[in-house]
């Protein structure tokens, strides 16, 4: 796991969203947390490198372009799993995706996020990856959605 | 959500940024000098897409391995349909719980239909939070589980097609 120091934390915890649009966003984020755009700039880098942030920049609700955003899951067996997951990612419409287990020996054991730009698009996805793979892929659309916020403080 | 679907143009800045935003002094000017538009109408347009929802935030996406959260577990319940509005609110307004949602079910494999996610440093820890969501449901919880995260296979997020 990369060191993360109290400047990184502060970076981390401060800029989950709020990004200023402005001629030096940079600056103004930097000068809030007392330290020059520099070195605001090259800790980013680092934190990118380091894998600390997957990324950085603007999240995109692709339903609100008219695309759709459906989390869906397959049952992989043990043997297969590296098979399948070479097939699974290698779709562009796969945004995320996880491996899980349960407690309970449930048998769903990747799940992953179909982005697409036409809600059509997801269908066709599906579709192409159970072809590709062999297995079934069941799709899990959100009907409703009670609550999200995705802003974690740094516990490390 | 009636918000109309994005035009070229946006479509082309949503491209020059699904990868992240340039990590330089004035990175939308650099976004305008790339699209050759003034850096005014990247700004109003960005303003624009965040306005709407389009962009849902700008900023760091932490991975929250690195970050501590090395429990990451996704709780589903089997609950009754004609309570399950009424119980994903409460649920999704626990604040150890960053996304809840309401999904079908895949019978016979599958009979959860409420789905809350928990993060934690621990996994004891992300199941004593599930236990306070088992409190809190009663009755109302057929059956559950909890699929905790071991890999991430992939995280590039969205990618439009050129």
């Amino acid at each position: 796991m990369a060191t993360i120091d109290a400047v990184d934390r502060a970076i981390i915890d401060g800029l989950q969203g709020g990004f200023p649009i402005c001629e030096r966003p940079y600056a103004e984020v930097a000068a809030r947390l007392g330290i020059d755009e520099s070195e605001l700039l090259a800790r980013l880098q680092a934190l990118l490198e380091a894998r600390v942030l997957t990324r950085f920049g603007p999240m995109f609700q692709v339903e609100r372009m008219g695309g759709a955003f459906v989390l869906a899951a397959m049952c992989v067996p043990e043997g297969e799993w590296q098979r399948v997951l070479e097939v699974v990612n290698g779709f562009r419409e796969v945004a995320h995706n996880y491996r899980r287990e349960s407690d309970r020996n449930c048998a769903f054991n990747m799940w992953f996020v179909l982005a697409t730009e036409s809600a059509d698009g997801i269908a066709a996805a599906v579709r192409g990856i159970e072809e590709a793979s062999g297995l079934p892929v069941f799709p899990f659309p959100k009907l409703k959605e009670y609550f999200v916020e995705m802003k974690l403080a740094v516990r490390a | 959500m009636n918000a109309p679907p994005i035009d070229a143009l946006d479509r082309r800045l949503v491209l020059a940024t699904q990868g992240g935003l340039p990590l330089v002094s004035r990175p939308y000017h650099q976004l305008a000098d790339q699209l050759e538009i003034s850096p005014q109408e990247v700004i109003e347009r960005l303003a624009r897409m965040l306005d709407s929802g389009v962009i849902r935030r700008i900023g760091a996406v932490p991975n929250h391995y690195a970050i501590g959260y090395t429990a990451n577990g996704m709780s589903v319940w089997d609950v009754p349909d004609e309570r399950i509005d009424e119980l994903g609110a409460r649920v999704g307004a626990l604040d150890f719980v960053t996304h809840c949602y309401h999904r079908p079910r895949q019978l016979p494999a599958w009979p959860y239909s409420l789905f809350a996610m928990v993060h934690g440093i621990s996994r004891g820890e992300v199941r004593a939070k599930v236990a306070a969501i088992a409190e809190l449901l009663g009755a109302d919880c057929r059956a559950h589980d909890v699929l905790f995260s071991t890999a991430i296979l992939k995280k590039t997020g969205l990618r439009l097609g050129a």
